[in-house]
């Protein structure tokens, strides 16, 4: 009789060979793309098994992008909330002030492995553009950026600064001329492009082996932070918070603490203006699963399939699907996703900035406002992390409008 | 015996490839779709792929995806497509498959959605976003309600995923000409014969060449090494630029007939 297995795989030990978080992720896309996946998925775990390659990533994000950032104990936040300890993971003080540059660096190095010439990326708040931007000029290659022309419209020191940096920028002209829109232009660049060019994809979403490649190059934020919440406190946080759009910064903070029972994991999502379909974001917790660009995951959709209009006051949240990893998460009960409104968000913001003299990235602030609630409850013994994934400089121009101030 | 195998052997025995257009379900209504199908039934072409209008179609270009917003600006619905098709039933139609993404099946049910594609009159499916590796429930589901599942091969697909893929397919292959989205070019790649040479080594299957193809011109180069050619940029264009419906229905059509006359002379690859 064969013995049975001792212990069940750890939350962590995902995804399999087919790209499968449960039963979510997979591969859903034409044939023409499956070669390219099949070559990136070959390329990164050749890459995983090169101390070279890892030496070579370490080395950047060293002396480059400026890692490690600070775990940082916002002192005042927490008296004004009276209850648990909020530290900050400071990935605002990144090269280019976002946790996006962990994951271009990492691709940007990969792309030159498998000899690909040209760089392709697609952008919603114009962070992750600005990220590939950086790497491109850091590594050579020319690049080109999709971006829905609404998100031109918000975002244009991010729209500059890429510029500046050599990318090309092409605004998406089709469907909500968002996020969602450029990774479908991507895409079909990608179709057409694909024997000589890279697509950078920001988020954890899309086909294998996307969703474990950058979850695994962001997971640098929740490693540091488990060290430094070690050495700084002794011990693990109590609970570790996120933002969750496509969910980067959330997975690669989360995923160092998937197998730590006792670490709390909240994801935050974009709850808009109401829960009514269209006027918010929430996509885990007010969608079910279906198919977006190439995976399986729980995505906002009508009845026929066809993909909901999302809102949210920040660029980079808007986005109606969601990495397959955060579905998984959902659905072991591993994470608790929730949301935070526009108004919450705004609120937040200007907290942050008058009480600790940081202004922090409009989707940060969904998951500050969350993080101000959570901390409150909590006695003053206990300790939360939030993920500070990015500065607001390139949001103070939308704040600015919709507070009804000048600039 | 599939309906798709049999239209497929008759022309193998005329020794002519066949042509199948491929139209956008209500662009810009159901009711012009309806004229549209009865028109390329009058010009006597051997097959039909029938576009599902879906908000994220990666695989295609510019022409088919603002086919699919105007339809979807105007409303149409699965459901109104499904019924449109049970409406032509007696119509006399030739065999139609539609094109429909995984996101559109997943939603309404696999198993429901093939067994109401199958009892609406549909002869097959083609899923651009269904690569084998996940196919092979579909295929099996496919296959209980008597519908051909089509696969896609593209010129990028690697020598041991060409077998897989043939294995999973049934009706006919799809060969798609260059890599790239849907839309109109005005040369078909070299290699592309190249690589029909080779599928017909590996399968009995018909070799249907679709993307890229535009008009009766690119057909010749097509002779001995392909079964069908599938075009769809050039009709949708042509049905979204007509005046009316009837306009559109008669574009269609006459397009559709050249089309008709260009397979004729042109023999098909050596099945068999």
């Amino acid at each position: 009789m064969a013995t049975e297995s001792a212990t069940q795989a750890p939350l962590s030990a995902v995804p399999d060979k087919r790209g499968r978080f449960g039963d979510f992720g997979r591969r859903y896309v034409p044939e023409t793309l499956m070669f390219a996946l099949d070559e990136l998925a070959q390329a990164y775990e050749d890459a995983k098994k090169d101390p070279a390659f890892d030496e070579r990533f370490r080395d950047l994000l060293r002396n480059y992008v400026g890692r490690p950032n600070p775990l940082y104990f916002a002192e005042r936040l927490t008296e004004r909330c009276g209850g648990a300890k909020i530290f900050f993971k400071r990935e605002d003080l990144n090269l280019t002030g976002a946790h996006k540059i962990n994951n271009t660096i990492g691709q940007a190095l990969l792309t030159m492995r498998m000899r690909k010439t040209r760089i392709i990326a697609e952008t919603g708040a114009g962070q992750h553009g600005v990220a590939t931007a950086t790497a491109c000029a850091r590594f050579g290659f020319p690049c080109v950026v999709y971006m829905g022309e609404e998100d031109v419209r918000r975002q244009k020191l991010n729209v500059f600064n890429m510029r500046t940096m050599g990318a090309e920028v092409r605004p998406v002209t089709t469907g909500s001329r968002t996020l969602r829109d450029a990774i479908n232009e991507a895409m079909r660049d990608w179709m057409a492009s694909v024997r000589d060019t890279h697509y950078i994809i920001g988020s954890v979403v899309g086909p294998h082996p996307f969703p474990m490649m950058v979850r695994d190059f962001q997971s640098v934020i929740g490693r540091e932070t488990r060290e430094q919440s070690l050495e700084m406190i002794g011990r693990l946080p109590d609970e570790v918070i996120a933002c969750v759009g496509g969910g980067s910064n959330s997975a690669g903070m989360f995923f160092p603490f998937v197998d730590d029972e006792a670490v709390a994991l909240t994801g935050v999502e974009a709850g808009g203006r109401s829960n009514e379909p269209g006027e918010h974001a929430s996509t885990l917790t007010y969608g079910q699963p279906g198919i977006l660009h190439g995976s399986y995951s729980y995505v906002l959709q009508d009845n026929d399939g066809q993909t909901s209009d999302v809102h949210s006051i920040s660029a980079g949240l808007d986005y109606p699907g969601v990495g397959p990893e955060h579905s998984y998460w959902k659905d072991t009960g591993r994470v608790d996703y929730v949301s935070a409104g526009d108004e919450e968000a705004l609120d937040a913001f200007t907290v942050m900035a008058r009480t600790e003299g940081i202004l922090p990235a409009i989707e940060t602030s969904h998951a500050i406002a969350y993080a101000m609630k959570a901390a409150a409850k909590r006695s003053k013994e206990e300790v939360v992390v939030v993920c500070l994934s990015g500065r607001g400089d390139k949001d103070v121009n939308e704040v600015a409008r919709l507070t009804g101030q000048e600039m | 015996m599939s309906r798709i195998s049999d239209v497929f052997d008759q022309a193998a025995q005329q020794a002519r490839m066949t042509f199948m257009p491929f139209v956008t379900a209500g662009d810009p209504s159901l009711q012009s779709t309806s004229a549209v199908l009865k028109g390329l039934r009058d010009a006597d072409v051997d097959l039909i792929e029938l576009g599902f209008p879906y908000s994220d179609p990666i695989a295609d270009g510019p022409v088919i995806q603002a086919s699919y917003t105007r339809a979807l600006d105007n409303d149409v619905t699965v459901h109104g497509i499904l019924g449109m098709m049970e409406d032509l039933r007696d119509a006399g139609l030739p065999p139609v498959l539609a094109m429909v993404s995984y996101a559109i099946v997943f939603r309404f049910g696999t198993d429901a959605f093939v067994a109401r594609a199958a009892e609406v009159g549909f002869s097959g499916l083609i899923i651009p976003d269904l690569p084998a590796d996940e196919a092979s429930e579909m295929s099996a589901t496919a296959t209980k309600h008597g519908l051909g599942l089509v696969q896609l091969i593209a010129p990028t697909t690697t020598s041991d995923r060409t077998q897989q893929i043939l294995d999973a397919s049934s009706g006919f292959v799809y060969c798609v000409s260059v890599a790239g989205t849907t839309g109109v070019r005005k040369e078909l790649p070299e290699a592309l014969i190249e690589q029909l040479m080779q599928l017909r080594l590996m399968t009995d299957l018909p070799l249907a060449v679709g993307f890229g193809i535009s008009g009766p011109d690119q057909v010749a180069s097509l002779e001995g090494v392909a079964d069908g050619v599938i075009v769809g940029s050039a009709i949708v264009r042509l049905a979204a630029e007509a005046p009316s419906v009837e306009a559109a229905a008669a574009a269609v059509r006459t397009f559709s007939s050249e089309m008709r006359a260009a397979v004729n002379g042109v023999k098909p690859s050596r099945r068999i």
